[in-house]
């Protein structure tokens, strides 16, 4: 290609990139500077990173866990489901899943959020369900809107992206092996972890990754499903802003949020460089 | 053996059956939310049903019909403004032999790769200097790049899935460039291009975090009403609302293959 055209092409681009400049990489900057900034003194600091952690360290570490855990039981759920999918064995059975597992995939997280509230409250549906089926008694029912709702919420809304995704790279692999190996007597649970999981590994990282990062940044459902003490990291920058205008110790919860993707970025980008490596 | 055949479609039904309560069991109680008057503990069903909340969402000069019709031009303005950007930038990066392409397409998964929130908050800092809090340029220009890596990504496949030969031949009869690309790669390319225009503006309709930023205090769109109503413990209204935004995301989750082609879907972010 001439010269010409990639500066056509370039140019093209720009708009774009100008967008995504302006309206993110600046704004992500921004951020990141900031929390390291006393505004008051107009000096460079750690005290808003102390502040942050002093108030709200516990709420640090169970975001880090109802993140972790609901990444890792989408991870499962998905794999259960594509797995299933690519092979079940009853055509009627797999079609129906298909139809199912997708309903909530477009669904936005606030939607989501207000159907747990009503689906996992004390007098919800699932606990409606269980008295009547006669699995508790009524004393029994407790309220779900804690971090099990918040955790809940996020499996429901994001297995299905994960799903498709996973059920996508599954459906173009070679069926021969697995059809070989269920021949030599492989049971389809041993199929699918030893054979099938392993070569959609790459697929299954990047949505569980995207999944990870989307729910550190969700504000809605933490708010609607559990908003008392502790909460997720969310619900507090959001506090510090929206009542005390205090943009440093938000801005500090942000860089620590940011921090926490960054650390599962590096382990995957770490892990794909060694199995290039590897010699096979 | 035929016992367990039977046992094992028993199992396979039960599994389904429990896997379908966890599905609709949440919706089906939201449903019930919205034709209820009166529902509290411990009855299990709404004490009376009725439409009243409806007629208090859609009349005229509700906060629902405010709310609906800000959402609904905040994501035409959004779906204009991420074509006006994504258009060119697909076409450069899906017909064109860049270099360091790749490299431009991860660029525009940056969106995606942090949590938004740091940057929601920012944005609306910075805004405010400009006064674009609570204007819907302020909410139009936020819902576009979260949207971005959609429409470019989308527009990037949707190109580069136009058959090179069909340009050429074009081409070789003499048409110029811009008539290739306005009768030839355009046409061909517009339904992928479509396609991100719909899921921009579900993006744009479902957006929360961003529009609670910047939106405030003048803006408000359908799920920050949703967010507010729930908040105070007004569950019809919040399921009502809640309903109207699940619509429009269960339909293109069911039509979202018609849209999609198998040819534009395979080459996303390739």
């Amino acid at each position: 290609m001439p010269a010409k055209s990639n500066m056509t092409g370039i140019a093209l681009m720009m708009p774009a990139l100008i967008a995504l400049c302006v309206l993110f990489i600046y704004p992500l900057g921004y951020s990141m500077l900031w929390a390291f900034r006393d505004e008051e003194r107009d000096a460079w600091t750690l005290a808003n990173f102390v502040k942050a952690l002093e108030f709200y360290s516990t709420d640090v570490l169970f975001t880090v866990l109802i993140v972790s855990v609901s990444t890792l039981l989408i991870g499962v759920c998905s794999i259960v489901i594509a797995g299933y999918l690519t092979l079940g064995e009853n055509r009627a059975a797999v079609n129906l899943l298909r139809w199912l597992y997708r309903w909530p995939l477009f669904i936005p997280f606030v939607v989501a959020g207000q159907l747990m509230r009503t689906f996992l409250a004390k007098n919800g549906m699932m606990n409606n369900i269980l008295v009547s089926g006669g699995i508790i008694e009524p004393l029994q029912a407790v309220s779900f809107l804690d971090w099990r709702g918040i955790v809940i919420t996020f499996v429901w809304k994001q297995t299905p992206f994960v799903t498709l995704l996973l059920a996508g790279a599954m459906a173009v692999l070679d069926r021969s092996t697995f059809e070989a190996a269920r021949n030599l007597g492989a049971g389809r649970v041993r199929v699918l972890i030893q054979i099938v999981v392993p070569q959609v590994s790459t697929t299954l990282m990047v949505g569980l990754i995207l999944s990870y990062v989307l729910m550190m940044s969700v504000l809605s459902v933490p708010l609607m499903i559990n908003a008392q003490s502790p909460t997720m990291m969310t619900v507090d920058m959001a506090w510090r802003i929206n009542s005390y205008g205090d943009y440093e110790v938000a801005n500090a919860l942000g860089f620590i949020s940011v921090a926490m993707t960054a650390v599962v970025a590096w382990f995957y980008l770490r892990q794909g460089i060694r199995q290039d490596g590897r010699p096979e | 053996m035929t016992a367990r055949l039977k046992s094992a479609a028993l199992l396979r039904g039960i599994v389904l059956g429990l896997f379908a309560f966890a599905i609709f069991g949440p919706i089906a109680n939201m449903l019930l939310w919205t034709v209820a008057e009166v529902w509290y503990y411990p009855h299990k069903l709404p004490i009376e049903w009725g439409f009243s909340f409806w007629e208090r969402v859609f009349r005229p000069q509700g906060n629902a019909r405010v709310s609906l019709i800000n959402s609904v031009i905040i994501a035409l303005l959004t779906v204009a403004a991420s074509l006006l950007v994504a258009v060119p930038a697909g076409f450069a990066l899906g017909r064109g032999r860049l270099p360091w392409r790749s490299l431009f397409l991860l660029l525009f998964l940056l969106p995606q790769a942090f949590p938004s929130l740091a940057v929601h908050m920012n944005i609306a800092r910075i805004f405010y200097g400009f006064g674009l809090n609570g204007t819907y340029t302020g909410v139009v220009l936020v819902h576009t790049i979260q949207g971005l890596v959609f429409s470019v990504w989308i527009s990037t496949a949707a190109f580069a899935a136009v058959d090179y030969e069909l340009e050429e031949a074009a081409r070789n009869l003499g048409a110029s460039p811009f008539h290739v690309f306005r009768t030839i790669t355009f046409p061909l390319a517009l339904p992928g291009i479509l396609a991100s225009a719909i899921f921009v503006f579900l993006i744009s309709l479902d957006e929360f975090t961003g529009t609670y930023f910047v939106g405030v205090p003048d803006i408000t769109t359908l799920p920050l009403l949703l967010f507010t109503a729930s908040m105070e413990g007004n569950y019809q209204i919040a399921s009502i609302t809640a309903l109207v935004l699940l619509v429009p995301s269960v339909a293109f989750m069911l039509a979202v293959e018609k849209f999609l082609k198998a040819d534009v879907l395979a080459r996303i972010g390739a």
